[in-house]
């Protein structure tokens, strides 16, 4: 080989520079930046504003607020710190209730549509689902107390009748009105309103399973609901805790349903058949708002805080529930 | 343990797509049988109407009878289900159980339709499952990691280990090796050898290589054109095929003139 007299040309610095693209780029990396900050600062200006606004009635003495605010009376054991105790506690029960009901059946309804119908039959249906997600929370509520309070009477005389004698199912005292207002209504229609939002996100992520992982099972011997326990649940498990934790978030913060059809009250009790037992946060609230006062309002305020708390610490659960196990996860 | 498999008449359609037309053949116990062919031509699609996971996919059907020992696996009174605990399969794809530990994986078939299996009982045939799949000595000392963890060869053998843990009396594999790296296809073709010593196997490959090595007789199929069906074109034994094929499409194929 010998050696050519031409050697290759220095390309010019330039051809090596920036290109075309190189703007665009830069400019979507700090775009979707301050999207990503923009929901911290949110986050931070809310906690801000709850944190400021609450201070003066946290910080001031109970008997004093007892003076300024008409529905804080430290003499019968309703300080503010034990209203919003009573309020977490009940804000929990029903949501509780609404979650056990709901689940379930979320999860029954997401299978139904994505493993067991027919195919067009399952599109209908996913339809209807995400229309009912969309009913206004009134239309529930207004429903609830004209429709379902009446319907549910019997049942609760029922349960009263025959399992009075479990704490839980208590009938009132005699003489009591049986209303039907109480917290198992309003667990109840809040979980008819978080029915839709769980098996939406669950449909999503049960039809999101691997064919392979489905195909394995069933080439095994593995019977459908098998191949669902094998295949479909353990990779939809995170889905499912998130899709659960959606619809908590709107069962804790849901104001008018509750406050329509529940009975409001302020005890620890488990009584949830008897109305006059049990509150919301965002019910109280919502009660409370319109005949506040400034100091009032505070108050209002600080129960706004525990409520936003509660979200944050059940979100964060949630989120540990999903890690604990990601190693066994599939996304590796 | 392992049974003799006739095909008579079979035609396998998608809805109304004939994808398979009139497929007859007999498959010996204790021998690989192996499928080849270009893409689509309804290999794979006829492997799996062996053990009924055709009719898996929606509106999947077959016209015609599979005898396994006599029996119609698509006779009245037949159970999918039933059906592919004896006739086992292996993916092209490695798929373990993400969410299981490998002896996890290896009991998933022998724990379904709720039998109890006792512990000693349960280590000694992940034991045995793992080493009739030649892994048992890489993994005996990480039976609890996720199998998800191992190589794509080794993934592949914990699915052989899988399948063969319920016992099977034929081993259905679907391009096994496709997605594997040489040496741990070579593993598997080892393996093979050893398995057909008390299985059926039959095997759909794409490499006319591993036909040769690993198979008794071989199957080829063909397609006259997109949208026909595939047809069996020729099965005979394996040296044979590969030497003398009998029909002129066989032997473009297989020296290469073709697909």
């Amino acid at each position: 080989m010998t050696t050519t007299e031409t050697q290759p040309e220095a390309a010019p610095p330039s051809d090596y520079g920036t290109h075309p693209g190189a703007f665009a780029n830069s400019f979507f990396k700090r775009l979707s930046t301050a999207a990503g900050s923009l929901i911290l600062i949110t986050l931070a200006a809310v906690a801000t504003f709850l944190l400021v606004e609450a201070w003066p009635a946290m910080t001031m003495g109970a008997e004093e607020l007892g003076k300024v605010v008409s529905f804080i009376k430290p003499d019968q054991g309703q300080s503010l710190i034990e209203i919003v105790g009573y309020l977490v506690y009940g804000t929990l029960l029903i949501s509780l209730i609404a979650l056990l009901l709901a689940t379930p059946v979320s999860i029954g309804i997401a299978l139904f549509i994505s493993h067991f119908a027919p195919r067009r039959l399952a599109q209908g249906l996913g339809y209807l689902i995400d229309l009912l997600a969309a009913v206004p929370s009134v239309v529930y509520g207004l429903w609830g107390v004209a429709v379902l309070v009446p319907f549910l009477q019997p049942f609760y005389q029922f349960l009263a009748d025959y399992f009075g004698w479990i704490p839980l199912f208590a009938p009132p005292e005699s003489g009591e009105i049986f209303t039907g207002r109480v917290a198992m209504s309003a667990g109840i229609v809040l979980a008819i309103m978080i029915i839709p939002i769980i098996s939406a996100v669950s449909r999503e992520v049960f039809l999101q399973t691997p064919k392979l992982h489905e195909e394995a099972a069933l080439a095994m011997g593995a019977t459908r609901w098998e191949m669902i326990r094998m295949a479909v649940f353990p990779f939809g498990r995170s889905g499912m805790v998130g899709a659960t934790m959606l619809g908590l978030g709107r069962a804790l913060g849901e104001t008018m349903a509750v406050l329509m059809i529940i009975g409001p009250g302020l005890t620890y009790s488990l009584l949830v058949l008897q109305p006059n037992q049990h509150n919301t946060i965002a019910a109280y609230i919502a009660l409370q708002f319109p005949e506040a006062n400034a100091t009032g309002v505070s108050s209002l305020i600080a129960m706004g805080l525990a409520l936003f708390l509660i979200t944050l610490l059940v979100n964060m659960l949630a989120r540990w529930i999903v890690s604990r196990r990601s190693e066994f996860s599939g996304a590796n | 343990m392992s049974k003799r498999i006739d095909v008579n008449n079979l035609n396998v359609y998608y809805s109304s797509f004939l994808a398979v037309e009139d497929v007859s053949l007999a498959i010996e116990p204790k021998s690989v049988t192996a499928f080849i062919g270009p893409s689509g031509c309804g290999k794979s699609t006829f492997l799996r109407t062996l053990n009924r996971m055709h009719e898996v996919i929606p509106g999947a059907r077959v016209e015609g009878e599979v005898l396994i020992d006599g029996v119609n696996l698509y006779g009245d009174n037949v159970d999918p289900v039933t059906v592919r605990r004896h006739v086992g399969m292996v993916f092209q794809r490695p798929n373990p159980f993400p969410t299981m530990s490998i002896a996890e994986n290896v009991l998933a078939g022998v724990k379904l339709n709720s039998k109890r299996i006792s512990r000693s009982d349960a280590d000694d045939l992940v034991e045995s499952s793992l080493r009739g799949a030649n892994l048992w000595e890489e993994v005996k000392d990480r039976l609890d990691k996720p199998g998800s963890s191992l190589s794509g060869g080794q993934q592949q053998r914990l699915c052989i280990a899988r399948a063969i843990a319920i016992k099977p009396d034929v081993l259905l594999m679907d391009e096994p090796c496709s997605a594997l790296d040489p040496i741990s296809t070579l593993a598997i073709e080892d393996l093979m050898q050893e398995l057909k010593d008390e299985y059926t196997i039959v095997i759909v490959t794409h490499n006319m290589q591993q036909a040769a090595r690993v198979s008794d007789r071989t199957a080829f199929f063909n397609i006259a054109g997109t949208g026909k069906p595939g047809k069996l074109i020729e099965m005979n034994d394996t040296p044979t095929m590969f030497s003398t094929p009998s029909e002129k499409a066989t032997e473009d194929y297989i020296s290469g003139r073709f697909g």
